[in-house]
């Protein structure tokens, strides 16, 4: 059969070569509704360099690519900016097909390649600032240690002013357009929140350190070129402030209610008290986890201000559905919360406090007594969820003003 | 007093400075640190530290 994968030009002398996930819909626990690629590139330099590959099963994909500029047994060098599955997975195998002189990776890279793949060739570790001759031009290495793994790193490639910076600055969307103008802002801004949310938040003042240390490089950079989703030409200001701004995680007038209901009592409550938010001028948003995935949460409380969660009580446990979230919200570490619980049960009523707890661990100051109802709540019980809903947006205007 | 770098993600420990988020005060040496703290950047164990 005739090859139908050909590379995209990026730059003088880097291809894309990557591969396009059209159906991946779940990502280790974070949906991805919209697919995804896996980016590879080759530089064409003197010592031709492969930065990347791709997981394992799109192997044939990102060889058919390389093969339509140049044939692989040429690659000199392969360099590995992050060790996880889905850049490395085939990188044994294309290690065999291609047979390069060296592979690179971070001190921390090389340990964690030979952690997956026992008995891979040798990798040679790169030092933070270290940089690596392509004959006829450089590549220079930043190390991005949890930037979001600890063997992360960012390559330069100054002949291009081109930065691959792997997961940084990526996101989960599989397109045929190759570069971030060709598709509408929206989407763009959406599918990156989305991907920082879910991937890069609990990092975000590593990512600080290391925007201030980018800049610090003095690099001038005309193209980032991440490891998924499409490669930034135009408005890479726009992209940094972004990054810059999610890393702050300056709280904005929202409050997120994210609740697991039985037989609508819990939800009946998360109504009241969206309500009475919304009333006072905050900007709201109900979700129940019967319904919402655990990644669009995340989406949602990364700009805001307020947490509050609900859950019903199950066998004496809040609700599988709402642990599930919580667990990983915990995980991704969103700051400068404010929050409170609530929630009805049919006999012991543990999950409010259980809830409580989680939201302490999570260091979300708590502003208000929790709301818990045996069984249907009344309008006593709803007129005091409203007094939740209105004294969490009284706190939040006090701290964020207005 | 000596600042210990974690091996995992690169966060330094100092002393100086402690770890106010997680309750430790300014001026506890590495030594005192007590046996679960974890490093506040990525959660490695204290055995993942070594003196900078």
């Amino acid at each position: 059969m005739e090859n139908i994968y050909n590379a995209i030009k990026v730059s003088e002398h880097v291809y894309w070569v990557g591969a396009i996930d059209w159906t991946v819909r779940d990502f280790h626990g974070y949906t991805t509704p919209h697919g995804s690629t896996y980016n590879a590139y080759l530089v064409m330099a003197e010592n031709i360099t492969l930065i990347d590959t791709v997981k394992a099963p799109f192997l044939d994909e990102m060889m058919a690519r390389i093969k339509s500029v140049v044939d692989p047994a040429k690659i000199k060098y392969i360099v590995s900016n992050h060790s996880e599955m889905d850049h490395s997975g085939c990188l044994p195998q294309a290690i065999n097909l291609i047979k390069p002189e060296k592979v690179f990776a971070s001190t921390v890279g090389a340990k964690t390649l030979k952690e997956h793949f026992h008995d891979i060739s040798a990798i040679i570790p790169v030092k933070d600032g270290e940089v690596l001759s392509l004959g006829n031009m450089e590549l220079r290495f930043m190390e991005t240690r949890m930037i979001h793994w600890p063997d992360s790193m960012f390559s330069y490639l100054p002949a291009d002013e081109l930065l691959f910076s792997q997961d940084a600055f990526g996101m989960h969307l599989a397109t045929l357009e190759r570069f971030a103008d060709e598709i509408p802002w929206a989407t763009l801004e959406y599918e990156e929140a989305t991907y920082y949310a879910n991937i890069v938040l609990p990092y975000s003042p590593i990512v600080l350190k290391a925007l201030q240390k980018l800049t610090a490089t003095g690099w001038p950079i005309k193209i980032i070129a991440p490891d998924h989703g499409p490669i930034w030409r135009q408005d890479l200001d726009k992209i940094l402030a972004l990054y810059q701004k999610w890393a702050t995680q300056m709280p904005e007038k929202k409050a997120v209610v994210v609740y697991a209901t039985m037989w609508h009592s819990t939800e009946k409550m998360a109504e009241a008290i969206g309500e009475a938010l919304a009333e006072a001028g905050i900007r709201v948003k109900l979700m129940s986890m019967n319904e919402f995935h655990r990644s669009e949460v995340v989406y949602e409380v990364l700009n805001a201000g307020a947490l509050i969660v609900g859950s019903s009580t199950l066998n004496n446990n809040i609700l599988p559905q709402m642990a599930d979230v919580m667990t990983y919200l915990k995980g991704l570490k969103p700051a400068n919360l404010i929050g409170a619980a609530f929630g009805s049960y049919g006999w012991s009523g543990e999950a409010v406090g259980d809830l409580q707890e989680i939201l302490k661990a999570m260091k979300i100051e708590i502003v208000t007594e929790p709301v818990k109802v045996k069984n249907v709540p009344d309008e006593a019980v709803l007129l005091q969820c409203r007094e939740m809903g209105k004294k969490v947006a009284a706190e939040l205007k006090k701290r964020i003003g207005g | 007093m000596k600042k210990y770098v974690c091996g995992i993600c690169g966060y330094v420990y100092d002393p100086a400075q402690g770890d106010p988020d997680n309750n430790v005060p300014k001026g506890t040496p590495f030594a005192e640190l007590p046996a679960d703290w974890t490093c506040p950047v990525c959660g490695a164990g204290k055995e993942e530290f070594t003196p900078e």
